[in-house]
């Protein structure tokens, strides 16, 4: 049961994806203008890396190794067509704000990582259990970018004024450059707090397909990423 | 004719793939240290959106739409991008293989880009003809190597330089980053400058 608790628990703020080890940055960034929409955007993704990871957990002795990766794939876009519709069935306002980032869920290096490196190894349950925490973990990086790019950029928090009327706000917040800044700025501090502490990264950057030539692995730099 | 120069030039530099949509963000950061590979990278995304633009948008239009069955864009989309990837990879193999040490190393990495099925994805939801699609696509292609040239730049110099222990790796590229996108932030406006409008 303790064994089963970590595992829910380390991905949302220990190995957090967003802001530990750096999955998923794109929408991350794209959606982050507002928290609102990063709430949105996040729960999207938690839901379909969640049924994700139960169906590639649940499937994992039925298929081969060569057909693996087609399969996951066509998974995860059943998946995010599903959260897609159903978001433009019931809630058109959040459809129209996430736009096309809704169905690049698809591409998300997240949900595949998590996949091929967890649930593809492990029972039912505690790839939900890890899909959950993971989810979580990213929903929570997100809004907490998306209330700090709110907040300095426009001067509310989900909408409700705050420094609204009393502090000029600095725009830039809201547009791209705000967006790599903030995320930087976060990565930096998360790097301060836990030098030393960290451990090796299991995340396998095996998954992401940019892996062989990229130079902000973990093991080239030794930064968090 | 000014709609297709209005695509291109928004997709390049106002609405800059990278640097202002966040479409590829990570072969942005992850294979910009060094000029040639950066530019290597940047060609084989160009060609390959402009091959799935061409591909996807008579995909939507003529079958999916036709059948009623537009709910398999997604999987579609995604697996047709593969599969041109793959085909791609195979033609630079057996007829230039000259090509395959810059051009095709690169080749299998996209097909998980995210700015690939962005662009074509966007080109369905903006309601673009195919020409405008193909252009779109040509643009942010185009836009993505800039993105690249201008940053594999900056990182080669960050290189050697004295760099606080906690922003080395990551949160310094992310803040060279945001410096370099503020300068495509620079140019809104010249849409509008050169064509009138803002939008199509």
């Amino acid at each position: 049961m303790k064994e089963r608790l970590d595992i829910f628990r380390r991905g949302i703020i220990r190995d957090n994806p967003l802001f530990v080890y750096a999955l998923g940055i794109c929408p991350a960034l794209a959606v982050s203008t507002s928290a609102g929409a990063a709430l949105a955007m996040g729960i999207s993704t938690t839901i379909v890396l969640t049924a994700s990871c139960v169906l590639a957990s649940s499937t994992k002795r039925a298929l081969p190794k060569s057909v693996r990766i087609p399969v996951y794939m066509l998974m995860v876009a059943t998946f995010v067509t599903l959260v897609q519709y159903i978001t433009r069935a019931y809630m058109m306002p959040v459809y129209d704000t996430l736009g096309i980032y809704l169905s690049l869920i698809v591409v998300n290096c997240l949900v595949y990582g998590r996949i091929e490196t967890f649930a593809s190894r492990n029972s039912i349950v505690s790839s939900a259990l890890d899909a959950l925490g993971m989810g979580i973990g990213y929903t929570l990086a997100m809004v907490i970018m998306g209330i700090i790019r709110e907040l300095l950029g426009r001067g509310t928090i989900f909408g409700v004024a705050v420094l609204a009327g009393h502090v000029e706000s600095v725009n830039v917040f809201t547009l791209a450059p705000g967006g790599f800044f903030t995320l930087g700025i976060i990565i930096a501090a998360v790097n301060k707090l836990t030098r030393g502490r960290r451990r090796g990264c299991d995340f396998n950057c095996a998954a992401c397909p940019a892996s062989r030539d990229c130079s902000i692995k973990p093991d080239k730099e030794g930064g968090a990423a | 004719m000014k709609e297709i120069l209005f695509i291109v030039i928004t997709a390049c530099l106002t609405n800059n793939v990278v640097l202002v949509k966040f479409l590829g963000v990570c072969p942005f950061l992850g294979v910009s240290n060094r000029l040639g590979k950066a530019m290597s990278m940047a060609a084989s995304v160009t060609v390959v959106m402009v091959l799935s633009a061409a591909v996807t948008w008579p995909l939507q239009h003529l079958v999916l739409e036709r059948f009623g069955i537009e709910y398999m864009q997604t999987a579609l989309f995604l697996f047709t991008i593969g599969a041109l990837v793959q085909i791609l990879e195979a033609l630079v193999k057996r007829f230039r293989p000259a090509l395959e040490e810059g051009f095709g190393q690169y080749l299998p990495l996209i097909a998980g880009n995210c700015a690939i099925l962005g662009v074509c994805t966007a080109n369905i939801y903006d309601g673009y003809t195919y020409i405008m699609s193909v252009m779109n696509a040509l643009g942010s292609g185009l836009g993505f190597g800039i993105a690249m040239f201008m940053f594999s730049g900056i990182r080669e110099r960050i290189e050697h330089n004295d760099i606080p222990e906690s922003f080395k790796g990551l949160p310094i590229t992310l803040i060279s980053a945001a410096i370099v996108s503020l300068t495509l932030v620079g140019f809104t406006g010249l849409a509008y400058g050169l064509f009138g409008m803002e939008t199509l």
